[in-house]
């Protein structure tokens, strides 16, 4: 009994209240990531508060509810969202890397404020946000990647 | 867009995007991604030669990341430099050419070295890793992106020495690496964080700038020279360095030398930028030195009873970073003596940065040439060779061109450099130059006997379907034997050029401070 | 005395790391050696920057303007990434070691010498 459990996971509830709780977490993952210039957090606690959602479904359904497809499509994620921060720190070479050149503009997120305390305007900072929500996907996908491949092993590339 | 004013930082994170950019570029075939990875270090490999040249005319140069424009390292007059500042000067971009000389290198080899279908993409992503942080090492002029570097290049360098996961004593010796690797990392960190709570500063400039010496200071000196030696495997702390160079694969070993190295590029930019005014400096020297003498001849001593071929030459590694330590310590001990430092202390340095690129060239061909022994025969082991003279016979030639580099023949590069530190050290205390002497001729004992056993003698008759290795691998091979030889013929033209320069900008303290202030 | 009590607690914990590393046998204790020794350091690091009647450095209804320093914050954050994958890679090794050796002593290796 105990193995076929262990295999398939925990009763119907359980399964079922996982959905449920799934999202006010990810919505308390994604405001922590895109407040991190306001608030504390940012990209990498964000990410890791949505990754815990990736133990709770190790959980909640066991090593069958974990498909190949699941592993790959994170790590396609993770690459991509990686190689976007950077591509987003080589477009401020007009000036150096790095350059905050999205402040200060006044597009969206690009609006300014004066120095001092103020409580809190969302649209501002430049890049800051931007390499928030990169760093926010990449570390969520990253981490639970970790937790997958910790539990079954290879990332299927067997054939490279 | 100027090429050179943003090359410091291009030649960082080319290789990092190149590297992360890899898993996306596999999915369009084997022949695009090996294209990718070879045309990013090559391109790593200009921007490096573009900026070495740039720095031997017009001195040094910062790149500041995040300001207005690349050198705005003060962005409020007389105050202090913020943002990460990037601070080249000739002892970095000599560095940084040793470092992606070899990793291009390491790199063509492995095209056909790592078979295919073991996650070959994912080595690729971890070297181009590796050469970014070796680079963005030596090229940072603050000590928290040091800590950073460092971090990344234990973890990636740690994942590469466990790349042959099917067999149990890769993953042991990737583990006491790691183990060993995170201790340090953390101790200087540690240092760090007493100096930054001091004084409020972390860029190496400002810091040198104000330092003075106090209690905590020269704890934090102390953190960081011993984690920096464990880092570069230097005895009493190199317990890992036989087990991650002799389970690493081949061309992992040769770059995990030059990554070792970057740790001794750390240790003398410390102890010279920052605390070459301090008074009891003698001491710091003194102990760099004794280490350096134990390394060299505990790592011979271990050397010449060993049976695995690759774990030979992980001793005979440790046992010439001795040299290097010995040869810059000397040069430290009389950094504030104007006489003695401009008659030998300066050709004692010299000769110490000289063998850190000649090593990274004889020892990286001697472990190519490892490799590809195990490559045709399948093991490691010196009992189980012989007579392989017949059928390998370029093999057989690069092994004899590094054999008798590292034991200091002439007209091979080993000899210029271990001449230098060989007359230097005798000027400043005879005893450790009759103890390197004795180290050389052990040296060459034990590669007779490797010679010997693996090369010469009658054919195994278990050996017969041996052929010579596949073509890259020898082009590779070639590129470092040519070099050897090159090296020893016209050493002045280098040590004149590129060496000289280096220690010179490693004893000048206060034009690496004009840099940035 | 009593200001000076996390850099006491935070030298501490980096002793209690360093005796779980080098005194026990099981790989995971080993493994959570180190990232004791991590905390200590993170401890260390937070508490150089306090300034007496500070507040946090954050700009969003801020009480007053006299914060304690937001750079070691910086530093402690990145330094818990890194021990994260420190942490994360070595436990991937000690699940290799143990398939392969069916034990979690340090003492049963096969390379020596």
């Amino acid at each position: 009994m105990i193995e076929k459990n262990k295999n398939r996971g925990m009763s119907r509830i359980v399964k079922t209240i996982s959905f449920i709780i799934a999202l006010p977490i990810i919505v308390f993952g994604l405001y922590v990531i895109l407040h991190g210039h306001l608030t504390p957090g940012g990209g990498f606690p964000g990410g890791a508060i949505i990754a815990t959602l990736a133990a709770l479904f190790l959980v909640a359904f066991g090593r069958s509810g974990v498909k190949e497809s699941h592993k790959e499509f994170l790590s396609l994620l993770e690459s991509l969202a990686l190689v976007s921060f950077i591509l987003l720190a080589f477009l401020g070479l007009g000036s150096t890397f790095f350059r905050n050149f999205w402040a200060n503009t006044g597009n969206i997120f690009g609006k300014s404020i004066s120095y001092g305390a103020n409580s809190g305007y969302l649209p501002t900072a430049g890049t800051i946000p931007l390499m928030n929500m990169l760093v926010g996907i990449e570390v969520l996908a990253a981490l639970s990647l970790i937790a997958l491949v910790m539990y079954t092993g290879q990332v299927g590339d067997e054939n490279d | 867009m100027n090429l050179l004013l943003h090359a410091p930082i291009l030649a960082i994170s080319i290789p990092l995007l190149g590297g992360l950019a890899t898993p996306i570029i596999t999915k369009f075939g084997k022949r695009v991604r090996d294209s990718w990875i070879i045309l990013s270090l090559l391109f790593t490999e200009f921007l490096v030669l573009i900026l070495t040249h740039d720095i031997l005319s017009n001195g040094i140069r910062t790149y500041t990341l995040g300001a207005k424009f690349p050198t705005d390292t003060i962005p409020i007059a007389n105050f202090i430099p913020v943002r990460i500042v990037l601070e080249l000067d000739a002892f970095s971009v000599f560095m940084a050419i040793t470092s992606v000389t070899i990793a291009l290198i390491a790199s063509i080899y492995s095209l056909k070295f790592i078979k295919e279908g073991t996650a070959k993409s994912k080595y690729y992503t971890l070297l181009l890793l590796l050469t970014a942080a070796m680079v963005g090492l030596v090229f940072t002029g603050d000590l928290f992106s040091m800590f950073v570097f460092l971090e990344i290049l234990s973890i990636s360098s740690g994942v590469l020495v466990a790349f042959y996961s099917h067999k149990g004593e890769a993953l042991e010796a990737a583990f006491k690496y790691i183990v060993i690797s995170a201790v340090g990392a953390l101790m200087i960190l540690l240092a760090i964080g007493l100096l930054y709570g001091h004084y409020n500063l972390l860029n190496i400039a400002a810091l040198a700038n104000v330092l003075k010496f106090s209690f905590s200071d020269k704890v934090a000196l102390v953190l960081l020279i011993a984690a920096f030696a464990m880092k570069c495997g230097a005895v009493p702390l190199h317990m890992w360095v036989p087990d991650a160079y002799g389970e690493a694969p081949a061309p992992i070993s040769a770059v995990l030398v030059v990554a070792s190295q970057a740790g001794l590029y750390a240790l003398f930019r410390i102890s010279f930028t920052l605390f070459s005014a301090l008074p009891t400096i003698e001491i710091v020297a003194w102990s760099v030195i004794i280490l350096g003498v134990l390394s060299m001849f505990i790592g011979v001593i271990m050397a010449i009873s060993q049976k695995n071929i690759k774990r030979l030459m992980a001793y005979h590694a440790i046992s010439q970073t001795g040299y290097m330590l010995l040869g810059i310590g000397v040069g430290l001990a009389v950094i504030g003596n104007i006489n003695a430092l401009n008659s030998f202390g300066i050709t004692a340095m010299e000769g110490g940065i000289f063998h850190i690129i000649n090593h990274a060239i004889y020892k990286g061909l001697l472990f190519l040439t490892a490799g590809a022994i195990i490559y045709r025969v399948g093991t490691k082991d010196l009992n189980k060779m012989g007579g392989l003279a017949h059928k390998m016979p370029f093999t057989t030639i690069f092994f004899l061109i590094g054999a008798l580099a590292i034991t200091g023949l002439p007209p091979f590069n080993g000899f210029a450099s271990k001449l230098m530190i060989y007359e230097s050290v005798f000027r400043f205390s005879p005893l450790l130059s009759i103890i390197a002497m004795m180290v050389s001729i052990l040296t060459l004992a034990s590669f007779v006997k490797v010679f010997y056993s693996a090369f010469m003698g009658p054919k195994l008759k278990e050996h017969n379907e041996i052929r010579e290795v596949p073509k890259t691998m020898l082009i590779a091979m070639l590129v470092l034997a040519l070099l050897t030889l090159l090296v020893g013929l016209f050493p002045d033209i280098v040590v004149d050029n590129i060496i000289s320069p280096a220690a010179h900008a490693l004893v000048d303290q206060s034009k690496y401070i004009g840099g940035v202030l | 005395m009593i200001s000076q009590f996390p850099l006491l607690a935070a030298l501490i914990l980096v002793i209690i790391g360093f005796f779980a590393i080098t005194l026990k046998k099981n790989l995971i204790k080993i493994v959570m050696g180190i990232s004791i020794i991590g905390s200590g350091v993170n401890l260390f690091l937070i508490s150089l920057g306090y300034k007496s009647a500070g507040v946090a450095p954050i700009f969003t209804n801020a009480p007053k303007l006299e914060m304690v320093l937001p750079i070691p914050q910086a530093l402690t954050l990145t330094n818990i990434v890194i021990d994260l994958a420190l942490v994360a890679f070595m436990l991937s090794l000690v699940i290799l070691l143990y398939k392969h050796y069916g034990s979690l002593d340090i003492r049963n290796r096969r390379l020596k010498g």
